[in-house]
């Protein structure tokens, strides 16, 4: 059976399933139920300095999609709301009693050496494992000159990350806002600051919906909402985009990452783990579904790891990661075509629609015999996928590689690029 | 009906009528509406659509629950189908839209567009709003007579074209069969009447009650003092059994019997048998089959002489009556009504077997099944004898009026649809489709 322990820069983790810093870290009575259940480890929710802060009533919003509820979370609430000496002692409590379990503290003070010096010191005497630095939140936080007003200044992110390293013998870890145009700057930023890990992403600057009736956001405050963090399944792709993008950069240096953004089971795991990720983090599942849904991520995991004769999370640790290139890397010779399975077709005649109005016109509609007959015009097909991915059958649209004898040409080889290089 | 032996009234308590005559399928809450909407794979020509016969844009509908646009969605369904509502609760779908809807092909789970569409409906009806608007008066005044299904769509829509509508109903309220020949549990809480009310509601439409075509008025005399005349009449008479006793107590037409219990409030007046049998193989035996048995009957026996699959009634439909508590008995006909001073006490029948022509022969064999109410529900007959008087005969063939393509008949100016035409499919969508295509038939016939 697969080993799911891992060692994340000297943190033992008895499986790579972590609780992010969130809603669901804010106690001990949280945290301990989520050990009960199986979870290998948590980020304690984030610790800034007292008087703590205080949080409104009325704090999440949601995408339901197609009667799929939370497909998208939106959240207004601030770190945690309770005072730093309670937290501190539960955190004591909870590693004492729970050894074997990875306890990260997130914190949030001020941009100035001297609060940071002070919450290490204090958070180091817990016995925790290390410190997340909650460059993220895009929330309210900001709005105070912290979270992802931090996060969005490399610099900053730099001189703060050096800092702690400075201050604490604890593991470091970035957390990095996804509220950038580029977030390699940040990670490189964290690089050179010395930070051990980078976790991303934090959440998304969002209006999740607007309620038609009362004109206002949701989550509605007293009939006004500000902009949240958004998080859940939807937003799993730009997390991985971003992970990919740090993990094939070389001014990253391969710095160690703990995946988060939109997590929800073993399969989703396995993809940011394919992409480099030492351990993940997960948060919107956890709050839809209880925390019970870790056993379907290590069981989950286990028997893919399995199946595919991984032995350790470290066997297939960023083996994706060198699959994702430039765009101009792309084969240019490589070819695919649509092809219906007539016996698997159902008729629904999306693939003909969708090619017809939105693509390339290469499906036909017609009928044999009176039924309805879709039928590929190879000559038009460009290999765009579409028409697979509407098709509500599975297996029924394949995307068939044309054997054209072609050999691997990229875009700055390829003679009809204008602009391609003189090397050929 | 007199109280014989083994008939009798309130076999079950009011609570427990009540309850039995209650909604046959509970309506969609809007969750669940949501949900099932989002099956809807939104299929470019829709299978769905084509099985239609009032061609509904079912995909567009449930699109719009989908999306909460209920009256986008409750207007798409009026304007083809006016009777939407009815039809949601009495279309055999499995027949028609949900048979063809892929997921039927891909899962044998079709997107259940019934209950969507009574979703929609219900939710304009409710609101109590007319979506329709009449077009300027054109002076012209139609007649339609009968005031079921398809003399309802023809009148909404001529009356939407702009036209006045007179329509001529024999019995003492509108709506046809909805109201007087559906099993109760289809249409309860007095939906046909609310629908009626609803199609009236456009204006423009005159109710002339208790005038019937032959006593009261006649065709040549309508199509004197009309425009244009729609004849939507039903069919009048019952088939016999051609059987020695048809007339003794404790036999009865079940289309007789339903429209007593459609007009009754509550049920407990309502006579029933603790033995009874039912012949025929359509809707009508299988709603009788059914009602006699949520009346409190303890034994329901539907009889027919052929097999399952030659039985009008949908497979739906018989295992709905199964499920109910009926027997069913295939291949045996009826060969004598037994009877003790003049009273039912059972039925004799022979067992059947088809032969490889599709011909049915009795084999022989024979048995008897104890019965204190025998119903029979083995098909209806058109009258045709009002629509052939001399001075306005209609082409008749196979006791059914002749129309074209347009609804109308060998007579200009009279135009005719429902169960009364020859093709007609003794279902409220076809008849609806009907007085549509009709409708607008006469708007082009009156604009020369």
């Amino acid at each position: 059976m697969a080993d799911l322990s891992y060692d994340f820069i000297g943190i033992k983790t008895p499986n790579p399933f972590w609780l992010a810093s969130a809603p669901p870290t804010d106690k001990e009575i949280n945290v301990v139920r989520a050990f009960e259940a199986g979870w290998g480890g948590v980020v304690w929710k984030t610790l800034g300095e007292d008087p703590p802060v205080v949080n409104v009533s009325s704090r999440y919003g949601a995408i339901n999609y197609n009667g799929q509820r939370m497909a998208g979370l939106n959240n207004i609430e601030l770190i945690t709301d309770r005072p730093l000496d309670v937290n501190l002692e539960e955190i004591t409590r909870v590693k004492k009693n729970w050894p074997d379990r990875a306890i990260i503290v997130s914190l949030m003070v001020p941009c100035e050496e001297e609060p940071w010096r002070k919450i290490l010191a204090r958070v180091a005497e817990t016995g925790a494992d290390g410190v997340e630095l909650n460059f993220g939140c895009p929330h309210g936080m900001s709005e105070r000159g912290m979270g992802s007003a931090v996060g969005q200044v490399p610099e900053y992110v730099e001189m703060v990350a050096a800092w702690c390293k400075k201050h604490t013998d604890m593991s470091v870890i970035v957390k990095l806002t996804p509220n950038i145009t580029d977030v390699r700057m940040s990670a490189r930023a964290a690089v050179r600051g010395g930070a051990d890990a980078v976790s991303l992403i934090n959440t998304i600057n969002s209006i999740v919906n607007i309620d038609l009736d009362i004109m206002a956001p949701t989550p509605t405050v007293d009939g006004k909402g500000a902009h949240g963090g958004y998080c859940g399944p939807a937003v799993k792709p730009i997390a991985l985009n971003m992970v990919a993008e740090i993990a094939r950069d070389p001014e990253c240096q391969n710095i160690p990452i703990s995946g988060i953004g939109g997590i929800s089971n073993w399969r989703d795991a396995a993809e940011f783990i394919s992409l480099g990720c030492g351990t993940v983090q997960v948060c919107t599942a956890a709050m839809h579904h209880g925390f019970k849904i870790v056993d379907d991520m290590k069981t989950g995991l286990s028997n893919w790891m399995d199946s595919k004769g991984y032995k350790s999370i470290d066997d297939f640790r960023g083996l994706a990661s060198g699959n994702v290139t430039d765009w101009n890397q792309l084969n240019m010779n490589y070819d695919v075509k649509a092809l219906i399975d007539q016996d698997k077709c159902i008729k629904c005649g999306l693939c003909h629609i969708a090619c017809e109005d939105t693509s390339h016109q290469a499906i036909t509609a017609g009928r044999v015999k009176g039924d309805r007959h879709y039928e590929v015009v190879d000559q038009e097909c460009v290999g765009c996928n579409l028409c697979a991915l509407v098709c509500p059958v599975d297996e029924c649209i394949s995307m068939v590689q044309v054997d054209n004898g072609k050999p691997y040409m990229n875009w700055n080889q390829d003679p009809r690029n204008p602009h391609r290089s003189a090397a050929e | 009906m007199g109280d014989i032996a083994g008939i009798a009234a309130g076999r079950l308590s009011a609570d427990e009528l009540s309850e039995n005559f209650e909604d046959m399928y509970p309506p969609l809450d809007p969750r669940q509406a949501h949900i099932e909407a989002s099956r809807c794979y939104f299929c470019y020509d829709a299978p769905c659509m084509e099985a239609c016969p009032t061609g509904i844009d079912i995909p567009n509908f449930i699109r719009k629950i989908q999306t909460g646009n209920y009256r986008g969605s409750a207007v798409d369904i009026l304007n083809e189908n006016i009777m939407g509502g009815a039809c949601a609760r009495v279309c055999p779908t499995e027949i028609l839209c949900e048979e063809a809807c892929v997921r039927t092909a891909q899962e044998s789970k079709p997107v259940t567009i019934g209950k969507l569409q009574r979703f929609a409906t219900d939710w304009l009806m409710d609101k109590g709003e007319q979506p329709f608007e009449r077009a300027a008066e054109t002076g012209k005044h139609i007649a339609v007579v009968g005031a079921g299904p398809a003399g309802l769509s023809a009148a909404h829509r001529l009356s939407m074209l702009g036209h006045q509508v007179t329509v001529y109903e024999a019995k003492e309220k509108a709506g046809g069969l909805n109201e007087y020949g559906i099993a109760a549990y289809k249409v309860p809480h007095n939906f046909a009447q609310e629908e009626v009310d609803f199609i009236l509601s456009l204006g423009g439409i005159a109710v002339e009650y208790g005038k019937a075509l032959g006593r009261d008025i006649s065709l040549s005399g309508l199509k004197e003092d009309h425009d244009a005349v729609f004849f939507g009449g039903g069919l009048g008479a019952v088939r016999s059994l051609g059987l020695e006793g048809e007339v003794l107590q404790g036999v009865y037409n079940a289309v007789d019997y339903i429209a007593q219990l459609r007009q009754s409030e509550t049920k407990t007046d309502l006579a029933i048998g603790r033995k009874v049998v039912v012949i025929g193989g359509g809707n009508t035996a299988i709603d009788m089959a059914v009602q006699a048995k949520r009346l409190g009957a303890e034994d329901v026996t539907l009889v027919y002489r052929r097999g399952p699959e030659a039985m009008s009634a949908t497979h739906h439909e018989q295992e709905y009556a199964q499920i109910n508590g009926v027997t069913i008995k295939h291949y045996a006909k009826p060969s004598k009504i037994l009877s003790s001073d003049g009273v039912v006490t059972g039925m004799a029948f022979e067992y059947t077997a088809v032969d490889a022509d599709g011909r049915m022969n009795g084999t022989g064999e024979t048995f008897t099944v104890q019965a204190n109410m025998i119903f029979k529900a083995i098909g209806q007959v058109f009258v045709p004898d009002p629509v052939t008087e001399s001075a306005a005969c209609l082409d008749v063939r196979e006791g059914r009026i002749v129309v074209d393509d347009t609804k109308a008949t060998s007579v200009p100016g009279i135009y005719a649809g429902g169960d009364c035409i020859l093709g007609g499919e003794d279902l409220t969508v076809t008849a609806v489709q009907d007085g549509k295509l009709a409708a607008h038939a006469i708007d082009e016939y009156l604009k020369g």
